[in-house]
């Protein structure tokens, strides 16, 4: 039988996402998700994992690291925070600019921080 | 660094309150290269490890019920991460060059700022399939190139660049991935070079 997450482990990721395999495709690697609320009983585990790691900014492959779930896995769990407002998402730039930003200033910023390793 | 055996995320840094905006650069090259030695060099957190699955249309038709099987591929890299500045954070992923991992591309580094290409010139060819993806997707990237300690030939980079059949424009660079300040200049190589092809963009725009 075909689960519809078709994953390594399908039995616990069908438990974990709820069935579901629509991952939230607005969530880029580098979107960094803050919490917006602390973790209340009866949450899923991961979900309280997120919510508990996220209180500073963290990144969604960090998040799929800590967690040890596939990204798309980790996409469709904060899919449904960021649904519910538990989350929000500071979505990576825009093609070519930063909060208006020229292309040019954005990599000056890069090198800069880059020659103060 | 390396001997800690917890695995607590306690153990790393988190981003200030302030960090809002990511970017990425991808490592690409063969195995054993030093992707993630130079990852590992330069970021301020110990690499992690995570992984992304993907479903695919197999190539045959399975014959007894007559369905299109499918494949379920696991590809794992690792990352590491820079902190530019209270709001920007650099992401620095190390990914296979080899040809399953293309198909993820566009799901896992679309967007990103651009690549480095590492080689070891022993195996030159290891990292050519990279090159050709990432000119076919139009990823800006520079070579780097890996000198270990039993390479006895040392190709020039001029040799390499004739080897890889890379064009002036493509920037090389040698590097000890195991120093951090080695690694540093490549970065620093791939973000010039970034910089002049915006410069040049935004002037005839
Ligand atoms: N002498 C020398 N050894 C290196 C250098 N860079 C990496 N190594 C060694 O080469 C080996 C492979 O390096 P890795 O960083 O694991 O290579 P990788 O590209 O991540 O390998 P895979 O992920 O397995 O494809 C390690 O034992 C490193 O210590 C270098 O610049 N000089
Ligand atoms: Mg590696």
């Amino acid at each position: 039988m075909r689960k519809p997450v078709d994953l390594g482990d399908p039995d616990r990721l069908y438990m974990v996402t709820g069935g579901r395999s629509e991952a939230d495709a607005s969530l880029d690697l580098v979107t960094l998700i803050v919490s917006e609320c602390e973790p209340s009983p009866g949450m899923q585990s991961e979900h309280v994992r997120i919510l508990e790691l996220c209180r500073h900014p963290t990144a969604v492959v960090e998040i799929a690291a800590e967690l040890k779930l596939p990204i798309t896995v980790v996409r469709i769990l904060l899919g449904d925070l960021c649904a519910l407002g538990k989350v929000s998402a500071r979505h990576p730039r825009a093609a070519a600019s930063v909060a208006g930003l020229p292309e040019t200033a954005l990599l000056q910023e890069v090198l800069h921080g880059l020659h103060n390793l | 660094m390396g001997s800690t055996t917890s695995e607590l995320p306690s153990q790393r840094t988190p981003l200030t309150a302030a960090a809002e905006t990511g970017l990425k650069i991808v490592v690409v090259g063969g195995f054993g290269v030093g992707k993630t030695t130079l990852v590992r060099s330069v970021s301020e957190i110990r690499p992690l490890n995570t992984e992304e699955v993907m479903t695919q249309a197999g190539a045959g038709i399975d014959e007894t019920a007559g369905v299109e099987r499918k494949t379920t591929t696991t590809v794992a890299f690792d990352f590491g991460r820079i902190s530019l500045n209270d709001r920007m954070v650099l992401y620095l992923f190390g990914a296979p060059g080899q040809e399953r991992f293309w198909f993820l591309w566009d799901r896992l580094f679309a967007g990103t700022l651009g690549a480095v290409v590492l080689v070891d010139t022993r195996r030159m060819e290891d990292c050519w399939y990279a090159i050709d993806r990432l000119e076919h997707h139009g990823t800006p990237f520079v070579v780097a190139v890996n000198r270990f300690d039993g390479d006895e030939k040392r190709f020039s980079l001029d040799e390499v660049r004739q080897a890889l059949a890379l064009g002036e424009h493509v920037p090389m660079i040698e590097c000890d991935a195991r120093v951090r300040a080695s690694g540093k200049e490549v970065l620093i190589a791939l973000v010039d070079h970034l910089y002049t092809r915006a410069l040049a963009k935004e002037s005839t725009a």
